[in-house]
Formats: C-alpha cells, sequence, structure tokens
C-alpha cells in the first residue's frame, strides 16, 4: 500500500477551536445554559475531623428564592455501588460519601449544599447556614504526623540486589532528603457540573477529563444503569489532572437537581477548588546513594512518605523512575503513605515522576559535583542496557541524545563548572541540567469514522481536550489518513454517547485515540479505494488498491494523478450519502518494550546575591518522545509544563494551617503560579523520528513527561550559581539570604 | 452575596450626605468588591464616587503635586509631572497589582485598601481588625508575609500599598473633606498603626472622603525610585519594599526621604536611615551604614524573621540605585 502524503501531520498548525476559545464561544461546563435551571452552593465544614453536633438552617431557608439546603440531615441514602471501573480512584479506602453521615473527614469538606434560583439567593444563604460541631484533635502535617503509616500496597516496596550492603562498600556515600511540598493544579477554569434528571436518566454537563469515568461514577453512586447516564463535557479549561477522577461535587449537584426537582448548576468557588478536586501531594523522598570514584552508581536506597487522606489510600507512581533511569545494580524502595485529615490527592501533570525526578536529579546533581564530574558526563555514564524495572529491552531510549543535543544547543561547553563562579552586576548566575522520564501508556480506543457525500468527514471518540489540543491534533490524523484537508474534517469529542476513549491523562489520548483515529481513517480511506477499483464506471477500476492515494479528497493513483476522482463523484455515482467505518486500538496484552518518553532539561536562572531572588533566565528541553503529530500543539505542551515547573521549583506552595487544616493560601493571589515576567526565553526540541513498537502511530506522548525534570534542572542550577544547595520545594529568598 | 443597595452620587454634597448616612463609598472597586464577597466587609449601602470631579493631578502654588483620590492607578503612574517629578511614585504604581487593575483602581481606594492577610480575609479564622478582641489567627498561624515593624500583641498585619510607602517616603499629605468641611492630615497620621485597635486602620471620620493626595514641594533635582522585593517578578504583593528620595547638591546629601514596605503594619518612614544620609557623600559603605538601621525596633515572628535582614539589604539596594556609587 503506498502511504498516504503527509500534510497535515507534523505541520505547525493553529488550533482549529482557537477562534471558539478566544471570541468567547467555546461552552465550558458552567456555560451551558439549561432551561428552569437552578443555583447551588456547598457549604464547607470549618474543621478538620470531628462530628457535625447540627446544622441551623432556618436563616438560610428565611431568604427569598431558596429551595432547599441538603445535608446528612436529610438527604437520601445513596447507592455508592463499588465501580469496578474507577481504576484511578485509590485501590485502598473509599471514596468520600456526601451527605451520608455527621462525619467530617477534613476541612473544607462538604457538609451542606444550599440550592437558590439565583446564585446570589444560593451564595448568600450558604453563608447563613450555622454549622456547629465537634472537633476531635487533627493531623494534617507529613513533617510531624505522629500517625501510623499506612499498610504498604505491593508497588510500594522494592528490592533488586543487595542494596545495604552494596551501600555499606560503596567508594563514594551520598544520603539527603528532598521536599516536595503540596502544590495544586489551578487550573484556570473552575470546577462546574450542571445536572439535569429526566425521570430515571441523568444528564450532567461536567468538566471532566473522562466522560465515561464520569458516567460510571455517576451511575454507580445513584444506582442506575450506565446507559442512563450522559454526561456532556465538549470543553475543559484547564485540569492538569484534577478532572481524571469524578468527585463529589459532581454527585451533589446530581443529587441536589434530584432533590429540587429542577436542573442545577454548581460551581466550585476557587477556595473551594483548593478542597475539592485533589492536589499533589507532600512527599519527603531520602536518597541514599553508593557509587565508585568514577560516578557509576552501584546501589540507590529510596525511602519515600507522602500524604493521602484517611480514608482513600492514593499514592502517586513514585517509584518507577528510581528503579529504571540509571544502570544501578542494587535498589531498594521503601513508600509509605500517611493518612491525614485532608482531602485525596491525586495526579497533577507528570505525578510520581516529577517528584521523584527532584530527589533523584537533585542527588545525582550532588554526586557529580562531590565527585568533580560533569553533571552530563555523570549521566552518561549510568546509562542502563535495558530497563531494569522489568528487563525489558528499549524500543527507543535517546537520553544520551537528548543530552547532547542540549548540551549543544545550551551552549554547555561554556559552563565553569564551579559553583558561584559567574556573576552579572547583582545577580549570580547559574546553569543546571536534568533528565526526565515517564511511562508510555496505553489505552483502549474506538473512533467512529465517517465521510459524507458532500466529501467532509466526521471522526468521533469520547475524548477529551483540556488544553493539549485534541481535537486539532486528531483532525491532523484524520486528515491525513483519508486524504483530506483540514478544512473538510471534523473531531467531535466530550460526550459519554461517543465511542470509547481512556481518561485524557497520562500522555494516553494521542497513542490511544489517535491509534484508534488512525485505524478507523485507514479503514475508512480502504473502503473508498475499494468501492472505486471495483466500480466499472470509476476511473481507478481495476487498479491494485495499494496504488491508489487520496489528496484533497480526491483518490488517484500514486504514480498518475490525473486518473482518479474525488469521493463525492465516488459516493454520488453509487448512491452512497456516506461511509462509515470502526477504528479501534487495543495494546498489546504483553508490552515486548520498555517505551517511556525521556528528557534532558537546561535551565540557566540568576540568584540575586544579596537579596536571594532567583530568576530563571532561560530553559530548554530536549525530548525523545516518538513522533510529533503537532508541532505547535507540542510547544504548547512543553513551553506551558516548563512554566508549570518554574512554578514548582520557586512560587507554587500549598500552606496549610496544620492548627486546623485550613489551607491558608486558598486563592490565586496568595498561591503563586508563574506570570508573564517569570517566564522568560523557553525553548523545546523534538529529536526527529518515532516509536515503531509504542503504538501504531508511532507517538510516546508528550504532556507529562515536559514537566518531569524541569523543577531539579532550576534546582541545580541554583546550587550552581550560588553555592548553596536547597532541598525543599519551592526554593525561595530565604533560603538564600 | 448578601443584599446591598448601590446609588451612584455626580457631585461631592451628595456624596458625603449618603456617606453620612452610613453609605459606604467605593471608587474601582477592585478590593471593596472582593472584600464583600467574602463577606469580610458587609456595608448596606454602596455610594459609587466614581463620577466625583477628583480626577485631577496638578502642580500645586508651592511646587508640590495634588493628585485627586479618584485619579486611576495607571493615569497617575503615566502622568508627565508624576513621573518627571517623583519617579518614586510612577515605580511603585506600576510595581503594583496588574495592568488591568491599576486601570480601575484609584488613589483614594488605593491608600484605603485594608490587609492581605489571610485570617483576615477568611471569616471562619478568628482576627481582631475584623472582629476586636476576637484573637489573632496570624500570630501562630502563617505570618511569612506579615509585619517585623509596628506591630502589637493584637495584629501583625501589613499596610500592602506600594504607592502609601512613596507617599510616607516623601511626606504627603491627605486631603479630606467630611461633613464638617475640609481638613488636612499628614499621610505619617492618616494610616494607623494597630496597638489595641487594630480594627482602626485611618484617621478617617465618618462619611469623610478623600478628595487628594499632596505631595510636598522638594528641592530639586530630586532622585527617587521604588524597589519591591517579591517572589515573583509580578503580580505580587511586596516582601519589602523601599522608596528613596535624595537631594544631592555638591556631591553631599542634603535630603534623604525613605520609607519601606511590606515590613509594617503602616508604611514604615526610617527616620533613622535618613539622619545617617545627611550631610554625608554617597558611597557604598554610606549605603550599608544608613541601611543597618532600617529594621530598627523589628519584632520578627517565626516566618518572618528573614525580612529584618531582607529589609536592610533592600533599602541598600535601592540607595545605591538612586543615589549610585562609585
Ligand atoms: C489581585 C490584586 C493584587 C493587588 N496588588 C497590589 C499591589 O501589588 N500593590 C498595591 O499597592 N495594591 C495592590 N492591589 C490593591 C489595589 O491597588 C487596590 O485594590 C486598589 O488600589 C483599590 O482602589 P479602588 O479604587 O478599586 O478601591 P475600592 O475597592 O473602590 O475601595 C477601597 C476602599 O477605599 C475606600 N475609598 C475609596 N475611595 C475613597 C475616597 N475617595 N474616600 C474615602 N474612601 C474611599 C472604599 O470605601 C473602600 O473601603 C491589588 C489588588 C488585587 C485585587
Amino acid at each position: 500500500m503506498s502511504p498516504q502524503p503527509q500534510a497535515a501531520v507534523g505541520a505547525p498548525l493553529s488550533r482549529v477551536d482557537g477562534r471558539l476559545k478566544v471570541t468567547g464561544q467555546a461552552a465550558y461546563a458552567a456555560d451551558h445554559d439549561v432551561e428552569g435551571m437552578v443555583h447551588a452552593v456547598v457549604v464547607d465544614s470549618g474543621i478538620a475531623l470531628g462530628r457535625i453536633t447540627g446544622i441551623d438552617v432556618r436563616a438560610a431557608l428565611a431568604q427569598p428564592g431558596v429551595l432547599k439546603v441538603i445535608s446528612h440531615l436529610n438527604a437520601p441514602k445513596l447507592a455508592y455501588r463499588d465501580n469496578p471501573g474507577a481504576f484511578l480512584d485509590p485501590e485502598v479506602g473509599e471514596r468520600l460519601h456526601v451527605f451520608q453521615d455527621d462525619r467530617v473527614r477534613f476541612f473544607g469538606q462538604p457538609v451542606a449544599v444550599v440550592v437558590a434560583r439565583t446564585l446570589e439567593a444560593a451564595q448568600h444563604a450558604a453563608d447563613l447556614v450555622k454549622v456547629s460541631y465537634r472537633a476531635g484533635k487533627s493531623s494534617t502535617d507529613l513533617a510531624t504526623t505522629t500517625r501510623p503509616v499506612n499498610d504498604p500496597m505491593p508497588a510500594q516496596d522494592y528490592e533488586r540486589g543487595a542494596p545495604e550492603q552494596a551501600l555499606a562498600s560503596a567508594e563514594v556515600r551520598l544520603e539527603q532528603t528532598y521536599r516536595a511540598t503540596r502544590n495544586h493544579h489551578n487550573a484556570m477554569e473552575p470546577h462546574a457540573t450542571i445536572a439535569r434528571w429526566d425521570g430515571l436518566s441523568l444528564t450532567v454537563w461536567d468538566k471532566t477529563q473522562w466522560v465515561l469515568g464520569t458516567r460510571a461514577e455517576l451511575a454507580a453512586v445513584f444506582g442506575l444503569p450506565q446507559e442512563s447516564v450522559h454526561v456532556i463535557s465538549p470543553f475543559v479549561g484547564g485540569a492538569f489532572g484534577n478532572a481524571l477522577r469524578t468527585w463529589p461535587h459532581v454527585t451533589i449537584a446530581a443529587l441536589a437537581a434530584r432533590e429540587v426537582r429542577r436542573p442545577v448548576k454548581l460551581v466550585l468557588t476557587r477556595r473551594q477548588l483548593y478542597y475539592g478536586v485533589g492536589y499533589r501531594p507532600a512527599c519527603e523522598y531520602t536518597v541514599r546513594v553508593g557509587s565508585d570514584r568514577s560516578g557509576r552508581l552501584t546501589a540507590m536506597l529510596h525511602n519515600l512518605r507522602a500524604e493521602t487522606s484517611t480514608y482513600e489510600h492514593f499514592a502517586e507512581n513514585t517509584v518507577v523512575l528510581g528503579q529504571m533511569l540509571y544502570a544501578t545494580p542494587h535498589v531498594r524502595q521503601t513508600f509509605r503513605t500517611l493518612p491525614l485529615d485532608v482531602n485525596t490527592p491525586t495526579f497533577m501533570r507528570g505525578p510520581g515522576f516529577s517528584t521523584a525526578a527532584f530527589a533523584i536529579e537533585s542527588a545525582m546533581d550532588e554526586l557529580a559535583h562531590e565527585l568533580g564530574i560533569d553533571p552530563i558526563e555523570l549521566r552518561q555514564r549510568n546509562e542502563p542496557e535495558t530497563d531494569q524495572s522489568n528487563g525489558r529491552p528499549f524500543s527507543t531510549r535517546r537520553l544520551r541524545e537528548c543530552f547532547s543535543v542540549g548540551a549543544r544547543e545550551f551552549g554547555w561547553d561554556r559552563r565553569d563548572p564551579r559553583p558561584r563562579s559567574t556573576q552579572d552586576g547583582d545577580w549570580l548566575v547559574g546553569t543546571g541540567v536534568a533528565s526526565g522520564c515517564y511511562d508510555t501508556l496505553r489505552s483502549a480506543a474506538e473512533a467512529h469514522v465517517r465521510l459524507d457525500a458532500d466529501g467532509t468527514a466526521l471522526i468521533q471518540a469520547a475524548a477529551s481536550d483540556m488544553g493539549p489540543g485534541t481535537y486539532t491534533s486528531m483532525s491532523q490524523l484524520a486528515a491525513d489518513a483519508l486524504g483530506l484537508t483540514m478544512r473538510t474534517v471534523r473531531f467531535e469529542l466530550g460526550d459519554s454517547d461517543l465511542p470509547p476513549a481512556p481518561p485524557h491523562g497520562g500522555s494516553l489520548t494521542m497513542a490511544s485515540v489517535g491509534s484508534a483515529v488512525q485505524d478507523g481513517c485507514d479503514k475508512l480511506r480502504q473502503s473508498a479505494i475499494k468501492l472505486a477499483v471495483e466500480d466499472e464506471r470509476s476511473p481507478l477500476h481495476g487498479v491494485d488498491a495499494g496504488d491508489v492515494i487520496v489528496r484533497d479528497g480526491r483518490l488517484h493513483l500514486g504514480s498518475d494523478p490525473a486518473r482518479g476522482e474525488t469521493y463525492q463523484q465516488l459516493l454520488a455515482r453509487n448512491g452512497r450519502t456516506h461511509l462509515e467505518a470502526r477504528g479501534a486500538f487495543s495494546p498489546a496484552a504483553e508490552q515486548q518494550f520498555s517505551t517511556s518518553a525521556y528528557s534532558a532539561v537546561f535551565a540557566e536562572v540568576a540568584v540575586d546575591r544579596r537579596l536571594g531572588l532567583v530568576r530563571v533566565r532561560r530553559m530548554l528541553g530536549v525530548y525523545d518522545v516518538g513522533r510529533i503529530i503537532s508541532p505547535k500543539l507540542a510547544d504548547s505542551q512543553a513551553l506551558g509544563a516548563m512554566v508549570g515547573g518554574i512554578g514548582m521549583a520557586l512560587l507554587e506552595h500549598t500552606v496549610t494551617d496544620h492548627r486546623d487544616g485550613r489551607i491558608v493560601n486558598a486563592n490565586l493571589a496568595d498561591y503563586l503560579v508563574p506570570v508573564n515576567a517569570d517566564v522568560p526565553d523557553l525553548r523545546a526540541i523534538y529529536l526527529e523520528g518515532e516509536d515503531p513498537h509504542a503504538d501504531p502511530i508511532g507517538v510516546k506522548g508528550l504532556g507529562e513527561i515536559v514537566k518531569v525534570g524541569v523543577a531539579p534542572a532550576i534546582a541545580n542550577a541554583v546550587f550552581h550559581a550560588t553555592g548553596r544547595r536547597v532541598r525543599d520545594l519551592p526554593i525561595t529568598a530565604e533560603a538564600l539570604l | 452575596m448578601y443584599p446591598f443597595s448601590y446609588t451612584k452620587v455626580s457631585d461631592t454634597r451628595a456624596a458625603l450626605a449618603a456617606g453620612r448616612s452610613g453609605g459606604r463609598y467605593i471608587a474601582g472597586g477592585t478590593t471593596l468588591v472582593d472584600l464583600m464577597r467574602e463577606t469580610v466587609e458587609r456595608p448596606g449601602t454602596l455610594v459609587d464616587i466614581s463620577a466625583l470631579p477628583l480626577r485631577e493631578i496638578m502642580v500645586t502654588a508651592r511646587g508640590g503635586l495634588r493628585i485627586g483620590a479618584l485619579v486611576r492607578m495607571a493615569e497617575a503612574a503615566a502622568d508627565p509631572k508624576v513621573r518627571g517629578t517623583f519617579p518614586v511614585i510612577s515605580q511603585a504604581l506600576e510595581l503594583s497589582a496588574s495592568a488591568q487593575l491599576r486601570n480601575m483602581a484609584t488613589i483614594g481606594g488605593n491608600i484605603m485598601q485594608r490587609t492581605r492577610c489571610a485570617y483576615f480575609r477568611d471569616v471562619t479564622a478568628v482576627c481582631n481588625k475584623r472582629e476586636p478582641g476576637s484573637g489573632c489567627a496570624a500570630r501562630d498561624g502563617f505570618h511569612r508575609t506579615h509585619a517585623i515593624l509596628g506591630t502589637s500583641d493584637q495584629c501583625a498585619a501589613t499596610h500592602p500599598s506600594d504607592v502609601a510607602v512613596a507617599f510616607a517616603a516623601l511626606e504627603a499629605t491627605v486631603h479630606l473633606l467630611g461633613p464638617d468641611g475640609q481638613r488636612s492630615v499628614a499621610f505619617s497620621d492618616f494610616l494607623l498603626q494597630p496597638g489595641r485597635t487594630p480594627n482602626r486602620e485611618q484617621a478617617l471620620r465618618a462619611g469623610e472622603l478623600i478628595t487628594a493626595v499632596e505631595i510636598p514641594a522638594h528641592p530639586r533635582p530630586l532622585q527617587s525610585g521604588y524597589l519591591k522585593v517579591r517572589d515573583r517578578q509580578s503580580y505580587e504583593f511586596a516582601l519589602t519594599s523601599a522608596a528613596v528620595a535624595l537631594y544631592v547638591r555638591d556631591g553631599v546629601i542634603r535630603e534623604a526621604k525613605v520609607a519601606a514596605g511590606g515590613v509594617g503594619t503602616v508604611p514604615w518612614k526610617l527616620p533613622a536611615v535618613e539622619r545617617r544620609l545627611i550631610g554625608e557623600r554617597p558611597s557604598a559603605a554610606l549605603w550599608a551604614r544608613a541601611a543597618e538601621r532600617a529594621a530598627d525596633g523589628a519584632r520578627p515572628l517565626e516566618h518572618n524573621r528573614f525580612k529584618v535582614d531582607l529589609l536592610k539589604r533592600t533599602v541598600e539596594r535601592q540607595l545605591r540605585i538612586v543615589g549610585g556609587t562609585e
């Protein structure tokens, strides 16, 4: 079969939905206007642990327009069936049940909801609800808690070789503890749900990265068959992982709608987002490294403690990196979570790997300094032959090349290795590097493809687009596979009635949904070609189907473009209104290769010698992520994640007042994320090529890896600039004065 | 949001009448509305004064500058009279908030803004400023950004304004109009330290309207500038800041006006620093010697100890930036 010409794929195209977004026409969850809709406002708890002893709703109910106040005192029992499909929920523990009992498990827990005809009335009435409590002694601080650790889950203990002995006999030893603080996603769009019941059927317009997950969870919570739940989510205004699970407020909206027998809209306030939709858990990560004098690692022992809630045992995948990033014969890991009186953490961009990379890549930098070896050279000396976490060969592992390209482009050879060696006025200037790596995840997906007689195509899957540009990248794949232009293909997502797609996270959308789209479009194109070559009236009649390609909607012989016809002509003549195909992708049951994505991240920072302020001057990321479908979108991902990494390294810090578990900076004025002025010259380079073993379209996934390694590159640059090693994130002025 | 009423007035008389009967003035609304949403402030009646004729910037007869209370932060910052005479004011404004906020927010509203203490702004926490006698959640809570100067057992919240630091340094005057007529208050007396009444923040009587802020004439050429130190490079309140104005003649400092922000319960004038400067010749050593006195009397809390050092360094740096060194 001759290959389809590549026109859209690989071209730096702008988002197909960009215009809708910048003109305000893209409807996000709260933007939908549902007839007869009323408003719900959540009342949340003012203690972190205890019991509700009373809820006084008289003043609230007396307000004009208030329809109902729902709490555990009057809420119906909900089914809360097991949801076996909720594989993103923690394996151990039970999701929060809303309004089912008097227990308070964290500060900010929903304890009641007010429903009123207007938002203003609901807000005001919510302020008037008086809740009284009997408070217990809460524990919310990972550093000081005396709570016993949770029993480990299977993946939380790991050992190979004889790590303690190897460490004891190592020529060089290093032990350090690194602390990554709690971070919140802080997506621009607040979580919102509109719920409407029609008899026993439930429709929700929701902010979600996984319409099918939301459907399954609502069905489980309300004891409905899945077919009775319809989830709609065409646009998501950023999520970074916090819209993967179906959080309690979604249930609250549906419950409220059922109770007041009207559609209900519920939008979390910015403050409520800090308690309602997860966060990156705080983690203390102790590394003990043994190496020989040439820098070859002999042992690495990892001891991790991370926070979780008392009701769910959430653990990020913080362990894999330490098992496979560098050749290390002897490894031990113990990872324990601590049950605190907090809401359950969740996945946040580069989950687990970002945290682990901060510790491991800082430790590698410390080792390089200790041994007097260039930090890139140290990493090169520890390149593994195979993936030691699972024994598999690498499909592609081009970390070496990431470093060599990066070193050249960044000007690494001009670096004076001595810390505090470069000064520019009041600024100490330093550079640092770190490796990044992220699992290449894949999941089964399907896509429906339909080509109409007018020559336009519609491709559908229950996927999501939280910002990476799914609409655009899928359209690019489809356009080339169908031989159409970008204008004549349209991709639809965000509706649970569409063909199944996995959660929009873990960098698996492009790989999984993309492979299904490719498959469906290939099938459709082939069926059209078959129709033509078997049709006596077609100019292509009788030619070998493998010799036909489609370009700009016209089927023609690869060797003779003049011989062919358009889709329209073909379909019209055959009396077909349309052609359809179903695309599918499912990953091999048994993975043959280790297909992780890799990166080398370079950062230059300046630290004010006297004032301690850290300013990133430039960053470069070089990525081994397989094939790049959409370079402009790839840059949005990579540069955006560098911005997020600047936040993680220097600014972001959820501050909890451990006296009562309240988050003190639960707003965007006090929780600092980088602003434009903090974002300097950022650049991304993608190694050319593809990963033939990763999936049919050769991509490894990009959205997560780009976050990994950014924070340690910055931290290592701070060390190089100042000679001060800061092991606690974020790095702020007081650590450098 | 709780129910409230709103009226818009078009002349000062109507404003004062509405103010006298308990109405609360609203100018740009950029901070009052936030506080109302959080129910930290609960005025029953808002009196919109944005149409009052208080939008002029004029040079006074004595060569000072009078900035109307309703001049927008962006307008004041861009005004050639302000920029030319007192760069410290322009710089303090331009380093404040965001461009959008500066387009809405007024000078009067700015100096009236309330503290950013997280507990003050969270009605579920105790706060002596919000509810006298209820306690201070910040003292044993999180207080990295809090004041080290001018604090009391009751309150350690900073006054967050940047331009107020420039006004304090330049010894401005606040012009007020009330039911009993006009009066003027020295800037240093206008904003109040918490003491035992942290709920009282300004020397403003009920119903009084700020009409203008006046900066007195200073000898020229006056070199001045504002330095703001903060974690992120924009859109954040100061950890520390310094407003410095120097008049140097024949190589000798004749006048020195210095105040600090981010560190005091009110913008913190630094007379001890000023005294060390006057009569001296600019030098790196002088800046260091003068800045040593910047944190005199500081009483830090657990999380803001670093501000003592940072404040001295901030002042030293800004003395050098404004005064130059060889
Ligand atoms: C996110 C954010 C960041 C910010 N960052 C900074 C910063 O970095 N630096 C900084 O200095 N400021 C900052 N600000 C504060 C901002 O400067 C103030 O919100 C603004 O100056 C207030 O002016 P306004 O006209 O909007 O006041 P309004 O909100 O209208 O009023 C504020 C108060 O002043 C009173 N008032 C207003 N005018 C008069 C008058 N003429 N007479 C008597 N009383 C009056 C009102 O009654 C009210 O109590 C920030 C604000 C926000 C929201």
